[in-house]
């Protein structure tokens, strides 16, 4: 564990520091604008590349196993795509520089954090979201989405989607029978200001043993559309 | 029938469902038809007057809808209220507009706002805005600020920078302090935190001309209050005016307040006959949402050397940033000064509070808000006392603690403790821990690390890891509060509750509560708290809160006063329910009043439980209403709505212990065991307690060992990101070993306390008393938080390790 706590402001973002000119800067401004320009700052042919940030894209995805086709800005983040174009309110944002990880969905098979991509750079691929975890429906959850009630694995419930989609990687794709060190570094992409992270461990473990039980018996318990190809 | 026993229950809760599919509602997930958004302009100057503005150019760009400063508005809304305004000092209120108008006074001071028909777009036009400041010098800390040559920020309106001076005193402490055996002081620091709700704030607000109405929706633990504040700010009348505020995620204080935005969004969008839309990104909830703690305090300790504490005298500046916030005078003041002598029966208590403006964000309510910060030192300072008296930290507690039959106590400071068994969750947390052993190994560790240093002959090289075992004993007033105590220090409101209980004519209950959970677990805990009282199957309860046209005025979720309170009231209007319930089951029964027997949800007559009438029969009769459904002179309908004023706070209490180990050649804190020991009174739900103790715990280790808010000497937030502020993840964060006891609160209905806070006041003084023990023998008294590697490493490499062992360092002198 580093010394994050008294660290000077080496921000990963891409953001100016203070400048002492006169001169309008919001202090809390928005990362959306910060992810263009550092993209322009880094090329020699601005002019070039902001005529073809200014213009549109059509991507096409596939979300919880429905094909989206949309024409979106080159700039906007993956997460506003899912939440505001597609309208899945159930990826949540909580940062701006990728550490909570309340953004975080399956994509190609991997977990990401879709405050950190480009809807664009998701043309052609399937992301699968919290709500497509068995169909969203509230009366048949999946075995992680489940062990997380049972367990108390939640308080405000925020960060709860991001951490289930964390899980959910872990536990299908990394890593089916994680020790709790395991467990732990595992979601330490993921922020919860409420629970302390005890239950959201037990949750987790209690998860495995019921997806390892599950996978024993060959039954199907998997019913994310994503997991249906 | 099993119902009466969903008191007491672990029942999972019934948030949930929802919550992990996804479908919760925050304020960022509401959209409406010709939704805008608004972004603001905050200044990127601590301390700076404001030239010009222009907005042409920001107002020229595609998708701009307006460009507002503050002058623009200046005439339109009032400044930002402040609601604790104390009433034993004097208090300097200055006037904080919501948005600047002629100077700025922290980074992140708002001084104009865009709307825009994206977020996108409104981001794009802030850069456009041109800003001419002139910089001033800037004062950030609270002592600098309060001398003379300090800048001012308000100018006279707030002479020395100083809010109030606040004091209380009981007993006689110079003579405690004369007469002592033995002294102890230390300068000590409560740093400033940032509270990291995952979800930013927000708000969306909706004009509906055809009513003369405002819809807000907004991240608020207490919607009527901010009902009541966007009113007083805007001028629009509080009943036109409905506040919603669906799933909240997470709160831990930083949602209480009223915000100078949230008023300009409700502004915005009566003006343009648009709904508006605002949400805050990390950046600016870090600048611009409240902090906590930052106190700087100097407190001395009299004692004698058989471990008895005679007084305790408290210097403490209090920064309160750039602007009182809601609630942010009582803080370091009633909610910390009050509760300075803990668990402990000390009569002589001295402590001086002085509240200091900065040019940093405002500092307000915290998880715990001041009763942290009074555990933090009084555990510190005890610890100290013990250590320099050679008495093991657990001794001293004992010694001092008020013992359990002398309830209800009256402390010096005059609360009244209801009910307290200190030493019983002490030795059980003892227990628990296996202390004895514990103190074995250390000595142990210490021997071998002391042998391996002297054989490598370089003692920084060894491998040995030190043991540091830290206790920590609380008490906290919570529940808050009987209102004539609250009105009589200043707050702006009583701080009763409100419920309405209304059983539906099928026998299905909802019930309205003035409270507001957003994690708490509330809308499960009051459902059994129903259930169990009117005898109802826990799926016919519905609990509803969070919106002002459903609810009646409520107060709000904070303080821990939401199962306590908002709980009490549930309780009553249930009560008086049934009370009616009974005469409407008599007549139908066509028996006296005085004969019916309610059990488990069933009226009968006393010796025939064959023939009765379940309250949902009893609930369609109400409705009904005939002559032979009602008994003559009763009101139909079956519903109560009851305002419960509590006789008195409550007081969890408990002791908590932390056994660290210290890596010596790097410096890194290994939390290897926490034990919690917890006495809330009566438990509801077992499970959900257990998880607010987990939660509080974090956020009080996290204080310990990691976080602190940053500002550089010019007034920048250093630590403006989550990639800066050090909130933990799970692989820092180790387990947590919970237990209880159980002493009831005498004086509420269900003899149960508050426990939202009880984890974060309890945990950071034992993680810091660990980290002191484990390095006592290298000449350690404090080390201020957060105790980073590179501080132990520090102290590690440029001192010599003492060759006695703890127990027998220091004698008496």
């Amino acid at each position: 564990m580093s010394e994050r706590g008294a660290s000077s402001s080496s921000s990963r973002e891409s953001s100016p520091p203070h400048s002492t000119e006169a001169g309008g800067r919001s202090g809390g401004s928005s990362s959306k604008r910060k992810k263009k320009k550092s993209v322009s700052g880094a090329q020699s042919g601005i002019s070039d590349l902001e005529a073809a940030l200014s213009g549109r894209k059509t991507i096409q995805v596939k979300v919880n196993g429905r094909v989206y086709q949309r024409e979106v800005e080159p700039r906007l983040l993956l997460v506003d795509f899912i939440r505001d174009h597609l309208g899945l309110k159930g990826t949540h944002i909580g940062c701006d520089t990728t550490n909570c990880g309340a953004c975080t969905v399956i994509l190609g098979g991997k977990s990401v954090k879709s405050c950190t991509m480009f809807a664009v750079q998701a043309d052609g691929e399937e992301i699968l979201t919290i709500e497509g975890l068995a169909n969203g429906k509230q009366q048949e959850l999946h075995p992680i989405q489940k062990a997380f009630w049972d367990n108390h694995g939640l308080q405000c419930g925020f960060c709860t989607p991001g951490l289930i989609m964390q899980a959910y990687w872990l536990l299908t794709s990394e890593n089916p029978n994680p020790t709790e060190e395991e467990i732990r570094l595992g979601i330490s992409g993921n922020l919860c200001r409420c629970t302390g992270y005890h239950n959201i461990v037990k949750a987790i473990q209690s998860a495995a043993t019921m997806l390892r039980s599950a996978r024993a018996q060959e039954q199907v318990v998997v019913t994310a559309r994503e997991g249906r190809r | 029938m099993a119902v009466a026993t969903f008191f007491g229950a672990r029942v999972n809760r019934r948030e949930d469902p929802r919550l992990v599919t996804g479908n919760g509602l925050y304020t960022a997930d509401v959209v409406l038809p010709n939704m805008v958004h608004a972004a603001f302009l905050r200044s990127p100057y601590a301390h700076a007057r404001i030239k010009s503005i222009n907005t042409e150019k920001a107002k020229a760009l595609p998708g701009v809808i307006v460009v507002v400063t503050g002058k623009d508005i200046a005439s339109k809304l009032n400044p930002v209220p402040c609601a604790w305004q104390l009433t034993n000092a004097e208090i300097k209120v200055p006037k904080y507009y919501p948005l600047e108008i002629d100077k700025v006074r922290y980074v992140g001071d708002p001084v104009a706002v865009v709307v825009a028909e994206t977020p996108y777009q409104a981001a794009d036009a802030l850069e456009a805005i041109e800003v001419e400041y002139e910089p001033l010098q800037a004062v950030v800390d609270q002592e600098s600020a309060c001398k003379p040559d300090a800048p001012l920020l308000y100018d006279n309106d707030v002479p020395n920078n100083l809010a109030f001076h606040w004091k209380i005193s009981s007993g006689d402490v110079s003579r405690a302090f004369a007469e002592a055996e033995v002294t102890v002081k230390e300068r000590l620091v409560n740093q400033r935190l940032l509270p990291t709700a995952i979800e930013p704030r927000g708000a969306l607000a909706q004009y509906n001309p055809s009513k003369d109405e405002l819809t807000v929706w907004i991240t608020s633990q207490n919607p009527h209050v901010h009902r009541l504040l966007l009113s007083l700010m805007t001028g629009i009348p509080e009943h036109k005016i409905r506040v919603i505020s669906q799933d909240v995620g997470g709160g831990f204080g930083s949602k209480i307040p009223c915000y100078g935005p949230e008023a300009v969004v409700v502004l915005l969008a009566k003006e343009l006959l648009l709904p508006v839309k605002w949400i805050e990104d990390r950046r600016e909830n870090y600048v611009s949402t409240i902090h906590g703690r930052d106190h700087v305090e100097y407190v001395e300790l009299a004692g004698k050397f058989d471990g008895t504490i005679t007084g305790i005298k408290v210097i403490t500046y209090a920064n309160l940033g750039a602007w009182l916030s809601t609630a942010a005078p009582g803080v370091p003041t009633i909610l910390f000064g009050t509760m300075l002598s803990g668990p402990y029966k000390i009569k002589n208590l001295e402590c001086e509070v002085f509240g200091v403006l900065t040019n940093t964000t405002a500092v307000d309510a915290y998880r715990g808000a001041g009763r942290p910060e009074a555990t933090f030192i009084l555990e510190r300072i005890v610890d100290i006392f013990a250590r320099k008296i050679n008495m093991d930290p657990s001794e001293v507690r004992i010694k001092n603690f008020i013992p359990r039959d002398a309830f209800p106590y009256t402390t010096p400071t005059g609360l009244t403790y209801d009910s307290g068994d200190y030493e019983g969750t002490l030795r059980r947390a003892l227990e628990i821990s296996g202390y004895k052993d514990l103190r074995e190994e250390q000595a142990a560790r210490l021997k071998s690390f002391l042998q391996e240093s002297t054989e490598t002959g370089k003692r920084k090289r060894t491998k040995e890891k030190l043991i540091g075992i830290g206790l920590s004993s609380y008490v906290e007033v919570c529940g808050l509060g009987p209102s004539s105590i609250v009105r009589s220090t200043g707050f702006a409101l009583g701080l009763w509750e409100s419920a309405t209980v209304r059983v539906h004519p099928s026998g299905k209950v909802s019930v309205f509560t003035g409270g507001h959970p957003h994690g708490q677990g509330e809308e499960t805990t009051f459902a059994q708290i129903v259930a169990s009282e009117l005898g109802v199957n826990l799926e016919d309860v519905e609990v509803v809160h969070g919106d002002t046209d459903k609810v009646p005025f409520g107060m709000g979720t904070y303080g821990s006063r939401t199962t306590p309170v908002a709980g009490g009231a549930i309780v009553f209007a249930c009560r008086k329910i049934k009370e009616k319930a009974r005469k409407i089951a008599a007549h139908l029964l066509e028996a006296r009043e005085d004969d019916i027997v309610f059990d488990s949800g069933r009226f009968y007559v006393r010796g025939s439980p064959g023939t009765a009438k379940t309250l949902a029969e009893v609930a369609w009769a109400s409705y009904g209403a005939g002559s032979s459904e009602l008994p003559s002179g009763l009101e139909p309908g079956l519903e109560n709505t009851t305002f419960y004023d509590p006789p008195n706070f409550v007081f969890p209490f408990g002791t908590h212990v932390c056994v660290v180990e210290v890596d010596t050649e790097t410096g890194q804190v290994k939390i290897k065991k926490y034990v919690a020991v917890d006495d809330c009174g009566k438990q509801i739900n077992p499970m959900i307690v257990e998880g607010q103790v987990h939660g509080g715990i974090a956020q009080g280790v996290a204080q310990a060992l990691w976080e602190a808010a940053v500002y550089d000497k010019d007034g920048n937030l250093v630590t403006s990101t989550l990639s800066d502020y050090a909130v933990p993840t799970a692989y820092e964060l180790p387990s947590y070993e919970t237990a209880s006891t159980e002493t009831p609160s005498p004086h509420h209905p269900l003899g149960i306390k508050g426990v939202g806070e009880t984890g974060t006041i309890a945990s950071t003084p034992a993680v810091v008393n660990a980290v002191c023990d484990a390095l006592s023998n290298f000449g350690v008294k404090n080390i201020d938080m957060p105790l980073v590697p590179e501080k132990i490493w520090r102290i590690l490499s440029s001192s010599s390790p003492r060759l006695e062992s703890p127990s027998s360092t220091t004698s008496p002198s």
